[in-house]
């Protein structure tokens, strides 16, 4: 508990601490209240990095958790061949540290000796460069997909293991279809289990940065130093020495995400009445 | 198939004895006997999709391992080149610039056997108590660890950084240890693993015959929690192993760095001013860095798919 309050509860209060000074070239450090989160509110950077976040979101988390529960029914509804070989392997990528699959991917989509410029020179196509600002989002949203997609179907496969046979005999009996049986009996089972993926990914998407920040020597042109807000907390306090504005983005950030976790968890639990 | 077919805990006495083949030879779920499922072709073609996509980069980081650097630009990405030059990268990987890599690989362990070891056992001990043990302020304990599962640790980071600044910690292995200790994701799946596995009636008995508190925890409820404590163990080694953002910040001498610092720090070397490109080492010391979390997946699926399927996610 003692460790517990020393890395969780003491950032916090030193966070907020800080989030109410300023570091003046006169004065020095001076008691500046709100003003810090006033000037958050009005800053057009973190705006821009809320926004690319948020876009992010909506894309990237219904993509990988679509894609993590239909490979779960899969290999749940026992007709793969080798299906063991399927949960294990797609698991896979989540051992990869993050730092070893933005290399690969960004080596991957390089134009230089990447698959990209490969795969143009050998078909004679043009496809678009993914390391190009415009599309450099969506670059980064393969790879996290890539690295938490089997993740995501082994919580929502271990929660369809947990489902009582006897639902199953009572459904046969029944004359029940694989579809329906799938919408009335395996997604509202499982559905604790899709509210926390939810979260998590949630969580996540609002705390990106490692993707870009390891992308930023391959592509330094697509990624600014606030393309994310945690990139822009990192830069604001490591290269600009702003720590008070830092932990204010910090906390914004940390309020911001809490708020729609806890949306999520009650329209997620509400749905269930 | 194999393991993780029943919906209870299997009591494993002995994690050294191979429980799995005895489970196998049972009849397993009444499900299948319902109706067993024809294999389908198209629903494994379709499910094989994603298993290219994902294994895809690994197999190209396996080939591209093999190759020295001109090979890398002049030959394509998913197929091997003339010369196989996987050896001599090892062999460079390990010995560039006096053996950096192999501090870093130290480092690593260091960090994970302290960290992911000391997560785990709080972890243990943490859930295991709030799982059995009634005591005033239970609910709150509850709401501060999802509210600490749902705070995001990177939000915590930079205010961590100022204040292990302050107390001198920054740039020391303590830096990087210290925050790895908790872990909430853990606590939480360990309570959830030990409500489920562990018959209270089972505690209450071992005390009426008079066991210690000690005694009843490490012999009955130890091996009864098994699975959970691989489960945790090999989730909080890999957030260990491959942890980035805490150790970006914390630390700037690079004796200390842990592999995936050292290996960004390889790649960013190529587009410095005057720095040497070494995108072969850095590939192949990548293909180094994931092969033993890799194996570990791998050999223990069979432990910490049951721990994850009987406690994790049932709420």
């Amino acid at each position: 508990m003692a460790v517990f309050a020393l890395v969780f509860l003491a950032p916090i209060a030193y966070a907020i601490y800080l989030s109410l000074f300023q570091n003046r070239l006169i004065g020095g450090n001076a008691f500046v209240g709100l003003d810090n989160y006033q000037r958050a509110l009005s800053d057009p950077q973190l705006w821009s990095a809320i926004g690319r976040v948020a876009l992010f979101l909506v894309v990237q988390v219904p993509v990988m958790l679509g894609i993590a529960l239909v490979v779960a029914l899969a290999i749940d509804s026992g007709r793969l061949y080798g299906k063991s070989f399927f949960r294990i392997s797609i698991f896979l990528p989540y051992a990869v540290p993050a730092v070893v699959a933005t290399l690969m991917w960004g080596f991957m989509y390089g134009s230089r000796f990447g698959l990209v410029g490969n795969i143009n020179d050998a078909l004679g196509t043009s496809l678009p460069d993914p390391l190009t600002p415009s599309w450099v989002l969506a670059s980064i949203g393969n790879i996290v997909t890539w690295e938490f997609v089997g993740y995501n179907m082994l919580i929502f496969y271990a929660a369809l293991r947990v489902i009582p046979a006897s639902l199953y005999e009572a459904a046969d009996l029944d004359g029940a279809s694989q579809f329906r049986v799938i919408t009335a009996i395996k997604l509202p089972a499982i559905r604790g289990a899709l509210v926390i993926a939810t979260i998590f990914s949630i969580i996540g998407s609002f705390q990106l940065f490692n993707e870009p920040s390891i992308l930023q020597s391959l592509a330094p042109n697509a990624i600014t130093t606030y393309f994310t807000p945690n990139l822009y907390a990192y830069s604001l306090s490591f290269a600009g020495q702003q720590y008070n504005y830092s932990a204010t983005v910090a906390i914004v950030m940390g309020l911001l995400t809490m708020v729609v976790a806890y949306v999520v968890q009650l329209r997620g639990m509400r749905k269930e009445r | 198939m194999n393991t993780t077919t029943r919906t209870e805990p299997t009591p494993v006495e002995n994690p050294h004895t191979p429980a799995a083949p005895r489970l196998r030879s049972k009849p397993t779920r009444a499900r299948s006997t319902v109706a067993r499922p024809r294999k389908s072709i198209l629903l494994t073609a379709l499910t094989a999709i994603v298993l290219i996509y994902s294994l895809i980069p690994l197999v190209w980081l396996v080939i591209n391992a093999t190759k020295t650097q001109d090979g890398l630009f002049t030959s394509f990405g998913l197929w091997f080149d003339g010369d196989f030059a996987l050896w001599s990268n090892i062999h460079d990987t390990v010995t560039y610039d006096n053996g950096i890599f192999l501090r870093w690989l130290g480092n690593t362990l260091l960090y994970v056997v302290i960290g992911a070891g000391g997560a785990t056992f709080l972890a243990v001990l943490g859930g295991y108590g709030l799982a059995k043990y009634d005591f005033p302020g239970k609910r709150g304990v509850f709401a501060t660890v999802i509210g600490a599962v749902a705070v995001p640790g990177t939000a915590l980071a930079v205010p961590t950084f100022l204040m292990f600044s302050n107390l001198g910690l920054t740039d020391t292995p303590w830096a990087v240890i210290i925050p790895s200790l908790i872990s909430p994701f853990g606590l939480y799946l360990m309570w959830t693993f030990a409500t489920e596995a562990i018959p209270t009636e089972m505690i209450e008995a071992a005390r009426v015959d008079g066991a210690s508190e000690f005694r009843t925890f490490f012999r009955i409820s130890l091996p009864l929690l098994a699975p959970g404590i691989v489960t945790v163990l090999l989730f909080t080694v890999v957030a260990t192993w491959n942890n980035y953002f805490l150790p970006l910040i914390m630390l700037k001498d690079p004796d200390w760095y842990p592999l995936t610092l050292g290996l960004n720090a390889w790649n960013a070397q190529a587009s410095t001013a005057g720095g040497q490109a070494v995108f072969n080492l850095v590939i192949t010391g990548s293909l180094l860095t994931i092969l033993p979390l890799l194996a570990a997946f791998l050999l223990l699926q069979r432990y910490w798919q049951s721990g994850l399927s009987a406690g994790s996610v049932k709420d």
